[in-house]
């Protein structure tokens, strides 16, 4: 064991400490603190708490990396997953926590008053929220696996264990302490080597603004990213490659679809007053907003460190025996692959793919240079008019932001404080997710359709047995990672966009919708997502079949508008709710008596 | 209940009105600036940036910031206003 593998244990280790000590001091002890943590947390540490919540490994490790790859489309991502949060404040927040009650499908069912409706909330949101917690799993185990240096499996079991100790005992009180503290440690793991690395390449300290700078050599740092990559034969960095229709579909999909994940609306139960609701979505997003403004500049820059060090200053490559320590330790853990297409040694980066999908591995197998010996190399051909050489690298995204410490030469401690953000990351999502999962089970289901006679005591004992189910199951999953963690982002958000945000808002806005209305266009706009997304994602649908060139990630806003247009068109001819679900209605659009959230 | 139905109708009106108006806002910048007419605003340089691009992958989410900031205090004062703040 190394200075830096005892450096990464301390970091992990006093942050688990910390979060197993929190989740002791504020443990649950009735439903309502375990749904929503008694309904006293301040707005800061709400906003604090969604920030973590809603920022997971995704956001964390691979965010920085899609756009280094993809350059200006990113900005849907970016858009996407911020621009919500204003739909969030002014659409739906103040009025569900004024109507008071503690889950998504509470409100479905009783603004609805059918259960049927309520079953189909129940059902989407734990199929949203299982789909996003396998990739948080997973997530814990690789950063474990690279840090330090236990197995994939063994890092999803103790990432198991950990959320175990204070989603299980804590509930909703536990996790929302803990997601304050991870909040913190996971701001700092990005922000710290982001500030480095614009410094180091920009000079400049914020990366906010380190992405607009001039280079020594008089060029600003985004046109040599434009010339570096049409040079190689890629497109333009700051060039859109997607249609405008894609991007706006896609864009309003992640929106709509943040706007309606049920991890993140639940969130807004918890404080004591509708004016918190508002004002802790305004935290919540400046809290975003330190990690997402930087991100563009840590793709930025990545992208640049890249292409300078893999194909060294005179631009034809580096020898694979002269590479630095962080190549060799991330192509030991397969998220790097070379394949000496041209045999001349040296590694060189380019447009194109360097093998047939990801590198395959022979063991432990080495070339004479050291280097991995890869089974699946592609046959290197390359349009000579368009790029100097072949491709000959894979680089998994996720380690722009792993490997940035290393890259840019940081301290060990920086190294140990990315690994802990990661994990932080990763664990404050999963928390929250099977919290959501266990309150559907427990409240949804067992309290409000099977046997309403259940005592408090009872539903709670059910709540702390469905997350234990759910964390092995979510375990399960991180450990035989199903096809389907790669399509998380299609169908969770598809799902969020086209089920519940129109319900929600329709049910807030219109009084006349009715229950006709609302479940008719919930069916039409799942089922519509839904099938789509099989179709494209499972069985093989090609790209000129995609209708209008949406592609399914973005296909949520359609059966979004779908869903609005059933249910105003079924609402219009079938009877009109009854007179006490209108007066709900009136009710939680006038924030005075809102009081906590009540039992029921 | 002490306020009137009346009373309640307007604020909710006023409500809707003052969403709206942002809503546009938020429109404007994130759809309008980051990508219906992210390519005619590149053509104006901007600390560095083409404009477009920075809308697209900065700007609009500072704006968006400000944007819940200003509905949360001008929510607070129509609370206030019609009397129907906690």
């Amino acid at each position: 064991m190394d200075s830096q593998d005892i450096l990464n244990f301390t970091f992990i280790g006093a942050s688990f400490a910390l979060y197993i000590g929190i989740a002791i001091w504020a443990r649950a002890g009735s439903t309502k603190e375990f749904y929503i943590a008694g309904g006293g947390v301040p707005p800061i540490a709400n906003g604090m708490a969604t920030a973590a919540d809603w920022m997971s490994a995704a956001s964390f490790i691979s965010l920085a990396g899609i756009i280094s790859f993809i350059g200006r489309d990113g900005a849907a991502y970016l858009m996407g997953w911020t621009g919500g949060y204003v739909m969030l404040a002014m659409l739906l927040a103040p009025y569900l926590r004024k109507f008071g009650k503690f889950t998504v499908p509470d409100f479905v069912g009783d603004r609805y008053y059918s259960n049927f409706a309520r079953v189909i909330a129940v059902l989407c949101t734990i199929i949203i929220s299982f789909t996003y917690v396998a990739g948080q799993m997973r997530g814990v185990g690789i950063v474990f696996s690279r840090f330090l240096g236990v197995g994939i499996d063994q890092g999803v079991v103790i990432g198991m264990a950990i959320v175990f100790v204070y989603a299980v005992l804590g509930g909703m009180k536990g996790i929302t302490y803990t997601q304050v503290a991870q909040y913190c440690v996971l701001i700092m793991a990005f922000t710290v080597p982001a500030v480095f690395l614009s410094f180091q390449v920009t000079g400049h300290i914020l990366p906010q603004t380190g992405l607009g700078a001039t280079l020594e050599s008089g060029q600003s740092i985004l046109a040599t990213i434009d010339q570096l990559s049409t040079e190689l034969g890629f497109r333009e960095y700051t060039a859109g490659g997607k249609s405008t229709l894609d991007m706006f579909f896609l864009t309003a999909a992640l929106m709509c679809g943040t706007a309606g994940l049920p991890h993140v609306i639940v969130r807004f139960f918890t404080v004591p007053r509708v004016k918190d609701a508002r004002s802790s979505a305004g935290w919540a997003l400046m809290f975003i907003a330190i990690l997402y403004t930087s991100v563009p500049g840590v793709a930025a820059f990545g992208k640049y460190n890249l292409i300078t060090t893999v194909n060294g200053d005179d631009g034809r490559g580096v020898a694979y025996a002269t590479m630095p320590g962080w190549f060799k330790n991330w192509e030991n853990s397969g998220l790097i692959g070379w394949a000496d297409h041209n045999g001349d040694g040296r590694v060189q980066y380019a447009a194109g793919a360097a093998f047939q999908g990801k590198p395959e591995f022979d063991g432990e197998n080495r070339n004479t240079d050291g280097s991995r010996v890869t089974l699946n190399p592609s046959d290197g051909q390359f349009d000579a008019s368009k790029q100097p050489f072949a491709n000959e690298l894979y680089v998994d995204r996720d380690i722009m932001v792993l490997a940035n410490p290393e890259i840019a030469n940081l301290p060990g401690w920086v190294i140990a404080l990315v690994a802990a953000g990661a994990v932080a990351a990763a664990l404050s999502t999963a928390a929250g997710l099977l919290l959501v999962i266990s309150t559907a089970v427990s409240h949804d289901l067992m309290k409000k359709c099977v046997n309403p006679q259940i005592t408090d005591k009872q539903e709670l004992m059910y709540a702390r047995l469905a997350a234990i189910v759910a964390i092995f199951v979510a375990g399960y999953f991180g450990i035989n990672p199903p096809g389907f963690v790669a399509i998380v982002v299609a169908l969770a958000f598809g799902l969020a966009a086209s089920s519940f945000f129109p319900a929600i808002i329709l049910g807030i806005f219109s009084r006349r919708m009715n229950r006709e209305g609302a479940v008719a266009g919930m069916v039409v706009g799942i089922g519509s997502t839904l099938a789509y997304i099989i179709y494209f994602k499972f069985m093989g649908g090609t790209r000129d079949e995609l209708f209008m060139g949406i592609s399914p990630e973005g296909f949520g806003t359609v059966g979004m508008l779908l869903n609005f247009a059933t249910a105003f068109v079924v609402a219009a001819v079938t009877p009109p709710p009854p007179a006490e679900i209108q007066e709900i209605v009136h009710d939680i659009r006038i924030p005075r008596g809102a009081g906590v959230a009540q039992a029921h | 209940m002490s306020i009137s139905r009346e009373s309640a109708d307007a604020y909710w009106k006023e409500n809707v009105r003052i969403i709206l108006s942002y809503l546009v806002v938020w429109f404007v910048v994130s759809y309008g600036c980051g990508i219906l007419f992210v390519e005619q605003l590149n053509s104006i340089p901007f600390f560095g940036f083409e404009l477009g691009f920075w809308f697209a992958q900065q700007g609009s989410i500072f704006v968006f910031c400000g944007l819940i900031v200003a509905y949360a205090i001008s929510m607070n004062n129509l609370d206030e206003k019609y009397d129907v703040h906690e």
